[in-house]
């Protein structure tokens, strides 16, 4: 790799054969357990003892991170610059309502049953991706990244155009509620009571937005750690020799952003129903589905450590956290003793953080928050405890 | 006919802004390796500055101001972000380049408020009527202007030393080193110029004849279809730039005039999908070879 590449590789693993004991009998496979734990924790219990304000900013944090995660693999893995991602999220969102919805008036819908849809919604917008290869396979590097700039005013325009599927800009479309096997999503139905604390509204939001985001974090660690991830990692280091390597250099690039799709229709389903409505943008500088947005999926990767999974969700706490998090806590929208039009709002003061933290990134730590962490890391291991504890496994 | 030649004019006048916006954007690609995501923020920074001072000091000192000031900013970020990272690979650099525009865009729209100032006094909603075709003026000076700086950029591209050792540099940087070109000059005088022209480009893009609208977000996204028309006629070519910023203009204003005014935005990014797809480095742009 040539100097100044960003990238959050980790060192190459070796593989391990120790023995397999038991729990307990190997401290840090009981530290590595314990970590899981309090990540756990962290994730399972806020919706027993936070506000539903707070519960929204969690919930907007790993829509993010699900978009983040896609992208980071595009992007950081195979080397493809992308600002698309907000029209594939808009693409899965209106997937997610033509299909899940009932047909009414003026608005085309399916009425399949709602996990169908978002099935339907992740299928459509991995098409999508899998349909722009004639453009991803040819064109490389910062061509390809405003080449795909074009898709998010395709979105905005076909958004603002095809009324029948999207609603419209004007009044949108109702998100469809998912039901997850009998218990629904959106609505009290039926009633369910966990430690003495009601499940609303947001709490099942939260616990189902918690279960997508684990399930699209393994699937993206499975695919870093095995062969795919090792044929992106090939491809975007080097072409040629990825495919004197044998690896199909266009169908990889194909399928990796094929997948990436996936991931922002899956952001998108979830973008539907945190809003509980589908609203086109009416401009392609502000709005959900924004080029600002792309540019925040971007930060969010590149904070992170481009190519880590952790790092894309740490990323989306930064980027999609902070606004939510400053605008609870001051209780407001002006910080510094600004007001007005021309006061600094958390959003403002988030663009600045991220903005800050992305020249940062590039001028002194390539490798972002990961390869911050890794050196932490190496760091703890240097001593007799962290040594102890953080040993690899079964030594 | 007569819409037709209106048309034509009002999206040749758009084209040369573009191509003052790409041109810019092609110099700086060429000397330094980076796609400067941050060109919009030049264009609002300058606006920024021609805004707040044309009141006190009369448009024409306070474009000069802003012109000054967006080219100086440029070369700002280069010294201080951008040469600090010679060898960085061209995706980082132009991350980088997205987090100054970032900032520099909110910090300048947040000061802005809900003011939507406009700019060219002197030339802004003042039609000249020719038989029975509109001219709009401000068309007509961005076009007058755009050939005036396009011919001068040009002349100094061939003819003096800075000239030749941009496009020795552009050419093979190493060789261009050994040969006793200052590699930091050059670049530095190539975001200058990037700003600078940016700068130009303001005054007629924050325009009721341009865009209808003042200073604002709007302003900054105009200023993006810089990136087609720098990719349509090639990243690396400045006669592309030239071509990609007239093709841009004559798509913008033709499909506005004849399919739908919401069209013409998608329009130019549909031209610039179909010019990739056919040559992946733009009409004129130099074909990447792979060596194995």
């Amino acid at each position: 790799m040539s100097e100044g590449t960003l990238t959050a590789d980790p060192p190459a693993e070796t593989p391990s054969h120790g023995r397999r004991g038991g729990l307990l009998s190997n401290p840090a496979t009981l530290f590595r357990w314990g970590v899981r734990l309090v990540i756990a924790l962290i994730v399972l219990t806020p919706p027993l003892y936070f506000e539903p304000s707070w519960l929204r900013v969690g919930q907007y944090v790993m829509i993010g991170a699900v978009a983040a995660i896609g992208l980071t693999l595009l992007t950081g893995q195979a080397g493809q610059l992308s600002l698309a991602h907000p029209f594939f999220m808009f693409v899965g969102g209106a997937t997610y309502c033509v299909l899940g919805s009932e047909d009414a008036p003026g608005k085309v819908g399916f009425g399949l049953p709602s996990l169908v849809a978002l099935i339907g919604a992740i299928l459509v917008a991995a098409a999508l991706g899998l349909a722009f290869a004639p453009v991803s396979g040819r064109v490389r590097g910062v061509y390809l990244g405003v080449a795909t700039l074009a898709l998010v005013y395709v979105g905005l325009y076909l958004g603002q155009q095809w009324t029948s599927l999207s609603g419209g800009t004007a009044s949108g479309r109702p998100s469809p509620d998912l039901n997850l096997f009998g218990i629904k999503t959106l609505r009290n139905d039926p009633e369910i009571s966990f430690l003495g604390q009601a499940m609303e509204r947001e709490q099942r939001v939260w616990y189902l937005f918690a279960l997508l985001l684990l399930i699209a974090a393994l699937l993206a660690w499975g695919a870093v750690r095995s062969r795919p991830g090792r044929a992106w990692r090939a491809v975007r280091d080097n072409e040629s020799a990825a495919s004197a390597l044998g690896v199909n250099v266009p169908r990889v690039r194909a399928e990796v952003f094929a997948i990436s799709s996936g991931y922002a229709g899956l952001a998108g389903v979830m973008t539907v129903m945190w809003y509980r409505l589908l609203k086109p943008d009416e401009s392609e500088f502000a709005g959900t589905y924004s080029i600002v947005v792309a540019i925040a999926f971007l930060a969010m990767i590149l904070i992170g450590g481009l190519g880590s999974v952790g790092g894309a969700i740490a990323g989306s706490v930064l980027v999609f956290g902070l606004p939510g998090m400053l605008t609870i806590m001051i209780g407001g929208n002006e910080l510094f003793g600004t007001s007005g039009a021309n006061a600094i709002t958390p959003a403002i003061f988030t663009s600045f953080v991220y903005g800050a933290a992305i020249i940062i990134v590039v001028l002194f730590e390539p490798g972002g928050l990961a390869a911050l962490g890794r050196r932490l890391k190496a760091t703890a291991a240097r001593t007799q405890l962290g040594s102890t504890l953080l040993s690899p496994k079964g030594s | 006919m007569n819409t037709f030649i209106q048309v034509m004019v009002n999206g040749l006048g758009k084209g040369a802004v573009y191509a003052l916006l790409a041109l810019g954007f092609v110099i700086i690609f060429k000397a330094s390796g980076v796609l400067n995501f941050a060109h919009g923020s030049f264009v609002l920074l300058g606006g920024y500055v021609a805004v707040r001072t044309q009141d006190d000091l009369g448009f024409t000192v306070s474009a000069i101001l802003g012109v000054a000031t967006a080219g100086l900013g440029a070369l700002f970020i280069e010294r201080v972000l951008v040469a600090r990272r010679p060898l960085a690979d061209p995706i980082a650099l132009a991350l980088l380049t997205i987090g100054v525009d970032v900032i520099l865009t909110e910090e300048i729209i947040r000061r802005l408020g809900v003011e939507l100032p406009f700019l060219g006094r002197p030339y802004d909603g003042k039609p000249i009527q020719v038989g029975d075709i509109t001219f709009f003026r401000t068309q007509l000076i961005a076009l007058a202007v755009g050939a005036v700086l396009v011919t001068l950029f040009f002349l100094a591209f061939r003819l003096t030393g800075w000239g030749v050792a941009m496009r020795a540099q552009a050419e093979n940087r190493e060789a261009a080193a050994l040969m006793g070109i200052r590699r930091g000059r050059v670049t530095a005088a190539a975001w200058v110029i990037g700003g600078v022209l940016a700068g130009v480009a303001v005054l007629f893009l924050a325009t009721q004849d341009f865009s209808g609208s003042g200073l604002s977000r709007g302003t900054h996204a105009i200023a993006l279809v810089a990136f087609p028309a720098a990719i349509i006629g090639g990243l690396d070519s400045t006669e592309g730039a030239i071509v990609g910023g007239a093709i841009v203009g004559l798509t913008e204003a033709l499909s506005a005039q004849y399919i739908s005014f919401e069209f013409s935005k998608v329009a130019v990014y549909v031209v610039m999908l179909t010019v990739l797809i056919v040559r992946p480095s733009g009409l004129f742009g130099t074909r990447e070879r792979t060596r194995v």
